[in-house]
């Protein structure tokens, strides 16, 4: 039940009192057998919006431990060299985000990066078809594809400067923003 | 006051160009350079020169790799006109060739050259060479050029600039970019564009009087071209995806470009003029790194079509692709030299990346550097250096190689990394 129909729910147990109040000069009996009527309708009403209200409370509850499980996965999504193949571990991170996502309205936008091995513009394509990858799993699990900004940075903007297999993994990623 | 605020000024130029300014280490010249003697140029002019005429020349020369400077200590006598040359000064010291001249400040600035064979006894050459005072420098590199072909046979390079993109690395938060335009000897950088959002790609008008690049600084990537004269600058493409790669056409009217706002990447021809765009490559796999073979006819660019990247030549006439590249797994981002004959591009063997050339003749590749992380390869205009990109620790650095190996030379940053050279064409004014 949405909150407008409880609105009306309400205001027209009011009308109806008014009106009863309006016919105070006929049969009393009859007077307190419909007000007897509208304070069980106002009962209902009551336990059916704390019931509402619960159900809502819940809802929230369970986006925020979707949303905390997604925050806990983390926001970056590793990959393996010369490749766009989400890994299991980056699938059961973005499963994680998509389940979040499918909770609420937000827009992400998903910025590949590569290591800096090979050339800058082909680098920047390899970054693409990462990027591309998480919003394509996305896209399949349900996710709107206007929700989803994908760019490339290449192997520009490295989380570590160094060269060797120790920093380049660390390069070869997707970040969620 | 006025000269104490000047000086300020002075300092505070000096310490923003000296993110960007580069310095020049001799690695390897040839075996038997010729000796020759570049004299202290004569001045007349008031007060003192405002540059070392013999010293930029000398510094040219050595960084060639194919001359032995001779000291000014050494030297017996230091003559300014063909009067006061004595040859046996110079056969006393083994100096083949002696360069002589003069410095003229007038409404512009001019330098008379001369240039003597000691063996010949005889003045082999002389020149003028005449321009604003400001370009003093550019001037001297003239002198440069007209002392190097006139012994070697092959047109200088040394009057040319470097488009390169330098970059402050920053662990706590984004790099900081600037774009840099240098003397072809690193000297006068002048910072084009600066900011936090990366800069990619810099390339050149054939006319070396305008530059392509990539900026995302609007979060996204897009292609602009900036006028160097006027500083005028201007949004070429901004479109869904990649906005990379811009090459200029040889006639200067088509700029060719990768977009991926069709699904994957791949190569377009943008009509500078009407706007027009027109699809080249179609296919699933990426295709990227355009680049024009010098007669304006074909293309080569990177595709890993067949599984790996590798280079492939697009001919505009008859919409045909051919693969050029076949020894390796890897070969990318080829740069053509003017004689469309030498090409230039990233080699991969055992897991290392290398700056070799291809001979279009002979279809033989040679690679030419040891080193292991080597990119963004640059031919000078004359057709002899390749100027890449390589890594030193955490930095990167410049580094060139002449195309037949013999002479190497870095080009390190005083500060911070420096990437994606990009060596002007002979400009044409």
């Amino acid at each position: 039940m949405t909150k407008s129909t409880l609105y009306a729910k309400w205001i027209s147990l009011v009308f109806a009192a008014f009106f009863l109040a309006a016919c105070s000069g006929n049969d009393t009996k009859e007077a307190a057998a419909a007000a007897a009527a509208a304070a069980a309708a106002e009962e209902q009403a009551a336990q059916e919006a704390a019931a509402e209200e619960a159900e809502q409370q819940a809802q929230v509850k369970a986006q925020e431990g979707r949303e905390a499980a997604a925050a806990d996965v983390g926001t970056v999504f590793y990959f393996e060299f010369d490749s766009s193949s989400l890994t299991e571990d980056a699938r059961a991170q973005v499963d994680a985000h998509i389940q979040a996502l499918l909770g609420n309205n937000d827009s992400v936008r998903l910025e590949g990066h590569t290591d800096e091995r090979g050339t800058r513009e082909y680098n920047l394509a390899l970054g693409e078809r990462r990027a591309n990858a998480v919003r394509d799993y996305m896209v399949a699990n349900g996710l709107p594809s206007y929700r989803i900004e994908t760019i490339s940075y290449g192997e520009e903007n490295p989380v570590a400067y160094g060269s060797g297999e120790s920093n380049w993994q660390q390069n070869r990623r997707v970040e969620l923003k | 006051m006025l000269i104490r605020r000047a000086s300020l000024l002075a300092l505070l130029f000096f310490a923003s160009s000296l993110h960007a300014e580069l310095q020049i280490e001799i690695n390897q010249g040839l075996d038997n350079p010729t000796p020759i003697a570049v004299v202290p140029f004569g001045w007349q002019g008031l007060g003192a020169a405002p540059e070392d005429v013999a010293q930029i020349i000398d510094s040219d020369l050595v960084r060639s790799g194919q001359f032995a400077p001779v000291s000014r200590r050494d030297m017996l006598s230091y003559p300014t006109r063909e009067t006061d040359m004595y040859f046996r000064d110079w056969r006393a010291i083994s100096a083949e060739y002696v360069l002589i001249g003069q410095v003229t400040l007038g409404t512009q600035i001019r330098i008379d050259f001369q240039l003597f064979d000691t063996t010949r006894q005889m003045a082999i050459d002389s020149g003028t060479v005449t321009g604003p005072v400001t370009e003093l420098r550019m001037l001297s590199h003239r002198v440069s050029d007209a002392v190097y072909e006139r012994l070697t046979g092959i047109s200088g390079a040394f009057a040319t600039r470097l488009l390169y993109v330098s970059v402050t690395r920053n662990p706590d938060a984004k790099d900081f970019y600037r774009l840099t335009l240098a003397d072809s000897d690193g000297q006068r950088p002048i910072v084009l564009l600066e900011g936090r959002d990366p800069i990619l790609s810099p390339s050149w008008s054939p006319d070396g009087q305008e530059v392509a690049y990539v900026s995302f600084e609007t979060s996204r990537p897009a292609i602009y071209r900036q006028n160097l004269r006027t500083g005028a600058r201007e949004q070429l493409t901004n479109f869904q995806g990649l906005n990379n790669s811009p090459a200029w056409s040889p006639d200067g009217n088509t700029m060719a470009l990768v977009l991926s706002k069709d699904g994957n990447p791949d190569i377009y021809l943008l009509n500078l003029t009407s706007r027009a765009l027109t699809r080249l490559t179609r296919h699933f796999s990426i295709d990227t790194e355009p680049t024009w073979m010098p007669d304006g006819k074909s293309l080569l660019f990177t595709s890993d079509r067949g599984g790996r990247p590798q280079i492939y030549r697009y001919d505009l006439r008859t919409k045909k692709i051919e693969r050029i590249t076949f020894e390796g797994t890897f070969n990318a981002r080829a740069r053509v030299a003017q004689d469309g004959r030498n090409v230039a591009l990233v080699h991969q063997r055992d897991g290392r990346y290398h700056i070799a050339v291809l001979d279009l003749v002979t279809d033989r590749l040679t690679v030419l550097t040891e080193t292991s992380l080597d990119e963004s390869p640059s031919i000078a205009p004359n057709g002899s250096i390749v100027l890449y990109a390589t890594k030193r620790g955490q930095d990167s650095i410049l580094a060139a190689v002449a195309v037949d190996g013999g002479v190497r030379f870095s080009l390190p940053a005083r500060e911070g990394s420096v990437q994606e050279p990009a060596w002007s064409p002979y400009e044409t004014p």
